[in-house]
């Protein structure tokens, strides 16, 4: 048996993810507005590039609505498509 | 008739009572064409999130509107002709953006918006 290989008693407790739940549900919103870019930032990773919906934790339906709103609000430069560290 | 928000990008250079009277030009065109505007909203001078034909400043212009849906196919040829705007948007609004907009104009969100921060 290995030297360093530690055995506990009692299996490491991990540390239970907190449960994600998608925020448009939870609080009825129903409009993603592409002009309001603080809200849309909390989607966007340091490159500016959307997070997934494992990490967003959004619902399919609002999911799609939040990419809608991200690429238009790219295309009208309130949102860069690519950069560094901009949050 | 239905509601549309049109977003604009004016050259920066754009001085003040250009920018006015663009703004009026267009309102007329709609209304010409059988539309009204709901609300108009004039950012000013903004600054660009990526440099657009060289400028990284531009003037934003955003503009609520209900018209007939041929409407926008002439308003288009408009904004490209027009070389004072570099780039121009048309979203159309379902029943919840309107209403997002309506409470957005007069009275700002209710706090729940801000509890999710």
């Amino acid at each position: 048996m290995a030297k360093n290989e530690i055995k506990y008693l009692t299996a490491i407790k991990q540390e239970k993810p907190k449960k994600k739940f998608c925020r448009f549900k939870k609080y009825g919103i129903k409009y993603v507005d592409y002009k309001d870019t603080d809200f849309l930032k909390k989607f966007l990773n340091e490159q500016g590039k959307m997070l997934p919906r494992r990490l967003s934790g959004n619902s399919l339906k609002y999911q799609r609505k939040v990419a809608d709103a991200i690429k238009r609000s790219r295309q009208m430069a309130l949102l860069p498509y690519v950069t560094d560290l901009f949050k | 008739m239905n509601n549309y928000e049109l977003m604009v990008i004016f050259t920066p250079v754009l001085s003040e009572d250009d920018f006015k009277s663009a703004q009026k030009k267009y309102q007329d065109f709609i209304k010409e064409n059988g539309g009204s505007t709901v609300a108009t909203n004039p950012w000013g001078l903004k600054s660009l999130a990526y440099p657009i034909d060289k400028k990284t400043t531009g003037i934003y212009w955003i503009l609520e509107f209900t018209a007939p849906a041929t409407v926008n196919e002439k308003l288009k040829i408009q904004f490209l002709r027009d070389e004072q705007i570099m780039r121009h948007m048309i979203t159309k609004l379902d029943k919840y953006a309107v209403e997002y907009n309506h409470i957005k104009r007069n009275g700002g969100f209710p706090v729940h918006k801000a509890v999710e921060a």
